[in-house]
């Protein structure tokens, strides 16, 4: 393992750290704790008195000062790359990430000078988890496995599909959380597993209908994991790093779907409701980590032997040849 | 490193400093708008409202608040502070009620008074928990406390504000533009922090004390509809008549579910 792939690592695990932390914030209810920004409390963020983090202050200067760090260390890691990778589009997604980070403080500062608007906060919380994806990929194309030129190529279409829509419905039912988080929405039901006493709400608002939306896409994405895990366990058992991702897949997807009932039945602890959101980013990068896995023969720097294989297994997968 | 990789470098270094190291000074005038003009209220013919509000059934036993997440909170009140959803007497009578003239007033204006309403941050609880201000009266909000707390004003009609005091002794004034029943006020910090305030565009209005006892005086003589509103209990109205010198009697009960 290369000293550049464990800084990603430790980049990426940092990237989950923040998540969580921002979940503390929401959970407790501390988003408007430190009423200005870039500053604490007219403090520069860094010598802001470590006696003043008390009660709300704690938990979001806690994450701006996270949310800090996480930026020069990405900042250092796109420079890293640069320095020592030679493929352009890891390069590029490297400076990417850096931009989402930026974009991402830009986007926290404007839902706390505003009061946290929703689709603000919304699109902070959805960002988040785009930027824990690209460390988490970056992690995995720094890696000695992705450039291993003894892997097997995966040259399974239905496979391939399954592990696209998975990651994307995931993306999906963590925006619809986040927008059930962001407007007040998470005890619109407030039993569980029943709504109001029955299958379907007898009564509807808009904050009901996000929760409750909410719940028929955790069925949904547990459907999907199942379907995806259970594919891959049948059919490619025989590939370790696969079979890994795909237990992580069903043990995170328990977690969440567990954590989320815990939520609503201890009407938001701050601990449980925190726990949801950090597993959901981890079922996240999870899935998208297997997606990459998967669709490993359309990246360029794929080794020679699944470029041949899989062109010659599987013609209804274009390649992406043009990923430079 | 070439040069277009040095200019990233610069760059990226000068937005985390302009990010990290950004102004987020406040400073906040007092508007000097004009007085409206106010319409003759005759003292010596005017009349007074004198109350009680009580409260019916058991009402739920005060919490003790847990005030451990910051020391300069826990040291001042010894955890001994009570919660003041419920305020209520050994007789039943009810504290923290806002009482004021809902209608009846017409198209009379009043002058704004030129003494400032204060609330005060102490002991990290708000006091005066409940209260009333007119529109365009300055409010002062202080923090008497060794610790940081943030006023964060949640209002339907007015414009939201969210400001920090971290220093003992720091005051901060602001006014209200429309009239609303109530303002809340939370401290995000210390989450256990609330008060409300009532805005009118009169000076009509009282709290109940300790004995469930309020005054709305110097009133003009006419026919008014009264609310008296509750933070937990909701509002109750009444009409009532008020002759030239005139003191009336009202008495508002609310009712607990047992």
């Amino acid at each position: 393992m290369t000293t550049l792939h464990r800084f990603t690592l430790f980049v990426a695990a940092s990237t989950l750290l923040l998540i969580t932390a921002g979940g503390l914030v929401t959970s407790t209810d501390s988003g408007l704790a430190v009423p200005d920004w870039p500053n604490t409390y007219g403090y520069f963020m860094f010598s802001f008195p470590m006696s003043k983090m008390v009660g709300g202050v704690l938990y979001e200067h806690g994450h701006r000062l996270i949310a800090s760090t996480v930026g020069m260390l990405m900042i250092g890691l796109a420079f890293w790359i640069s320095r020592l990778d030679d493929r352009r589009w890891v390069k590029r997604l490297a400076w990417g990430a850096v931009a989402a980070v930026v974009l991402q403080g830009t986007l926290g500062g404007i839902t706390v000078l505003y009061f946290l608007p929703a689709p603000i906060s919304v699109a902070h919380a959805g960002l988040a988890q785009i930027v824990f994806c690209l460390t988490v990929s970056l992690a995995l194309f720094t890696s000695p496995g992705w450039r291993d030129e003894t892997a097997e190529p995966v040259a399974d279409t239905i496979l391939a599909r399954l592990t696209i829509a998975t990651a994307m419905l995931v993306y999906a039912q963590i925006l619809i959380g986040a927008t059930m988080r962001h407007t007040g929405a998470g005890l619109a039901i407030p039993d569980f597993p029943l709504a109001f006493g029955h299958v379907i709400p007898p009564e509807w608002s808009w904050p009901i209908a996000i929760h409750f939306g909410h719940r028929v896409g955790a069925v949904v994405v547990t459907l999907a994991v199942v379907a995806t895990a259970s594919h891959l366990l049948t059919h490619h058992r025989h590939q370790p790093q696969l079979r890994r991702l795909a237990w992580l897949l069903i043990g995170f997807v328990a977690s969440q779907f567990t954590l989320g009932a815990l939520t609503v039945l201890s009407e938001r602890q701050a601990g449980i409701n925190t726990a949801h959101v950090a597993t959901g980013a981890a079922l996240l990068a999870t899935s998208v980590l297997l997606a990459l896995r998967v669709h490993r023969h359309r990246f360029s720097d794929a080794p020679s032997r699944a470029r041949i294989d899989v062109s010659a297994t599987v013609p209804t997968t274009p390649s992406l040849g043009g990923v430079r | 490193m070439d040069v277009r990789k040095s200019w990233l470098l610069v760059s990226m270094v000068a937005l985390v400093l302009t990010v990290a190291c950004g102004g987020g000074g406040e400073t906040e005038a007092p508007d000097e708008s004009a007085e409206p003009a106010a319409a003759p209220v005759d003292d010596a013919n005017a009349g007074n409202i004198t109350g009680t509000v009580m409260l019916e059934g058991t009402p739920p036993e005060a919490d003790t608040i847990r005030m451990n997440s910051d020391p300069a909170c826990s040291e001042k009140t010894g955890n001994a502070t009570l919660t003041e959803y419920n305020v209520v007497g050994e007789d039943g009578s009810l504290a923290n009620v806002f009482v004021y003239v809902k209608e009846g007033l017409g198209d009379r204006s009043f002058a704004v008074p030129s003494n400032a309403v204060e609330l005060d941050q102490n002991g990290c609880q708000y006091s005066p928990h409940v209260f009333g201000i007119q529109v365009g009266q300055t409010l002062t909000v202080r923090n008497s406390d060794n610790t940081l707390h943030n006023i964060h004003a949640t209002p339907s009609t007015n414009a939201e504000f969210n400001t920090g005091q971290p220093i003992q002794g720091m005051t901060f004034d602001r006014e209200f533009d429309e009239v609303e029943v109530m303002v809340p006020f939370k401290c995000d910090v210390h989450s256990w922090m609330n008060a409300y305030v009532g805005v009118l565009d009169h000076p009509y209005f009282g709290v109940s004390g300790s004995g469930g006892v309020f005054e709305i005086n110097t009133l003009p003589p006419g026919e008014y509809e009264i609310e008296a509103w509750h933070e937990i209990l909701g509002t109750q109205t009444q009409t009532i008549t008020v002759g030239e010198n005139e003191t009336v009697e009202v008495s508002f009960t609310f009712t607990v579910s047992e």
